[in-house]
């Protein structure tokens, strides 16, 4: 029984406390992970605020995005246009998802729209693959994968750099989502339509400006992402991960994103490389979501998430 | 005078709603003359709520026209015809219940805050000079409203009272030239409903706002109408001073179902 103890309480601490330089490459691995994370809850903390649906898709949308510009630059096509050309697409896709999907659907339940996400996922998964097949690509991005050591401290410059990017495009999204009028805009979009429009909120511009950032954020994410595992299908599981982000960040909230991909980061590689061995390891695939499953518990709002407050 | 000046300030002519097989408004011709605070009253489901709201662009009419300042605008969008400067307040009070009181009435000068949303982010100066300024005007609404002591409370939180007149504020932040006021009163007890007549009848001396308002509270209408518009079943059946229209055989008729023969 105290071995037990040991091992879980004790031995796991010792053993950072006798390596910090590898405590830090851990936890820097953590950070680099939580923040690309981060960028994909945001994606969808904005387009649930603005318009209350839980876009089921923003996960193909990271792929989508991710295999127009690999396709792109195999057809020749210069990076600096192809990201251009991406661009424009996710832009685009935005205005048409506003017009054929959401419009015609305003005011139905959440779920109704939920289910019109799940179409739109399936959709731009088979037309992503039709346009430019179903193979894994590698995508290059210019920076090579390699580490460097700096005060004993093992670092990946791959790594690194889609960290500084996610974190610069995090604090971006954040100042302009918190500080201009569009955020005010965006809140009160959230808490009330029908009064948002009687103030003269357009509630389709909102929309759209709101599903072309998730479409440049999955741009990002699915750079990022494919840079270090190539773009294939499963680029679009990374968005499963940012299910357990956004329950201990709260819907609602783009702080609560951006705290919960980095709790969930840091704390899967931690469990990873200390707790992991004493089941056998491989528990970074599900430690993110018994945490979220845990805090559902005692504050299913979120760290952030505006208080459920229910009269009866 | 030139067109838009002489004339009514909102004309609804002949506008008819449906919605299905019910006829929630037949015909209804109506003026709102600049600068007067007209009362529409009626019974329950006489069509009073859906005239605001067809006047306020969330329904539109399958015929009729409605003129704003002599122009048709029969077709616009709420947004629309906010920034055409129509404020409203709604029967079931719509605020903005996780925003603090401030940001509800800030949200309320959007329309009046200029430049683009996009180059905001960008460039910080004039935006938060802008800020500044209008945030200036609403707390003049804050003082006129005396709700200085509740500024930082989220409006979800306050009573129903004031909830009514924080809602108020907002659509004065606007600075409309029409404002719609859809039962300020309802729920209210009778010194609410004294301060809430105050408000109303000072927002039209002070500002020069016009307003319509539907209210049940007919001591209330008296009191603060220069003029009141009578519904029953989707058709109007009145409209005149307020003494004229108490005495009227078909409003007492709508209201107390007598003399059918």
């Amino acid at each position: 029984m105290t071995e037990i103890l040991y091992a879980v309480f004790v031995g796991p601490f010792r053993e950072m406390a006798g390596s910090p330089a590898f405590l830090v490459e851990v936890l820097l691995g953590g950070v680099a992970t939580g923040l690309m994370y981060s960028l994909v809850a945001l994606g969808f903390v904005l387009i649930f605020k603005a318009s209350g649906v839980f876009n089921f898709a923003q996960g193909v949308m990271v792929l989508f995005a991710a295999l127009t510009l690999v396709g792109l630059m195999e057809r020749g096509v210069p990076v600096a246009v192809a990201l251009i050309v991406t661009m424009a697409v996710m832009v685009g896709l935005a205005f048409l998802i506003e017009r054929v999907v959401l419009r015609p659907l305003v005011n139905q339940e959440a779920i109704i729209l939920f289910m019109a996400t799940i179409g739109l996922n399936f959709f731009l998964e088979g037309f992503g693959e039709m346009l430019w097949g179903a193979n894994v690509k590698k995508l290059d991005v210019g920076i090579p994968d390699r580490s460097f050591i700096v005060a004993g401290v093992q670092i990946n410059q791959l790594e690194m750099s889609a960290a500084a990017t996610s974190a610069v495009m995090v604090a971006v999204l954040a100042v302009f989502f918190q500080r201009t009028r569009i955020g005010r805009a965006l809140r009160a979009v959230a808490d009330d339509h029908e009064a948002a429009l009687s103030i003269g909120i357009p509630l389709k511009t909102i929309w759209i400006i709101v599903w072309s950032v998730a479409g440049l954020v999955a741009i990002v994410a699915g750079i990022m992402w494919g840079a270090k595992s190539g773009v294939q299908f499963s680029l679009s599981l990374v968005a499963l991960k940012a299910l357990p982000v956004l329950i201990l960040g709260g819907f609602t909230s783009v702080p609560g994103a951006i705290v919960g991909g980095l709790i969930v980061g840091v704390g899967e590689k931690l469990g990873e490389i200390y707790w992991g061995p004493l089941v056998g390891g491989a528990i970074e695939n599900w430690f993110a979501y018994v945490v979220a499953l845990v805090f559902l518990l005692f504050r299913p709002q979120g760290l952030f998430g505006e208080k459920i407050i229910e009269r009866v | 005078m030139s067109a838009a000046t002489a004339g009514p300030l909102l004309a609804v002519e002949g506008v008819s709603v449906r919605f299905g097989a019910l006829l929630a408004l037949s015909g209804v011709s109506l003026s709102i003359q600049r600068g007067e605070i007209l009362a529409i009253i009626g019974p329950n489901g006489a069509g009073k709520t859906t005239l605001l709201n067809v006047i306020s662009g969330f329904y539109h009419p399958y015929e009729g026209r409605i003129l704003f300042e002599g122009r048709d605008r029969t077709r616009r969008s709420p947004p629309d015809v906010a920034e055409l400067g129509v404020a409203r307040t709604f029967q079931n009070v719509a605020l903005f219940k996780g925003m603090s009181v401030l940001d509800n009435l800030m949200t309320g000068r959007l329309l009046k805050m200029g430049g683009h949303f996009l180059l905001d982010a960008i460039w910080w100066g004039p935006a938060r000079r802008q800020e500044l300024a209008n945030r200036a005007f609403v707390e003049r609404i804050i003082d006129f409203l005396e709700i200085q002591a509740i500024r930082k409370t989220p409006a979800g939180k306050l009573p129903y009272g004031l909830q009514k007149r924080v809602e108020l504020g907002r659509a004065l932040a606007a600075e409309p030239k029409l404002l719609l006021l859809d039962e300020p009163m309802a729920g209210m007890n009778v010194e609410e409903k004294e301060d809430m007549s105050r408000f109303i009848l000072d927002v039209n001396a002070e500002f020069g706002t016009t307003i319509a308002l539907i209210e049940h509270d007919m001591g209330v209408v008296m009191d603060i109408s220069d003029r009141v518009a009578v519904l029953d079943y989707g058709r109007k059946i009145a409209d005149g001073q307020p003494e004229q229209v108490r005495k009227d055989a078909a409003v007492l008729d709508a209201y107390l179902g007598a003399g059918h023969d």
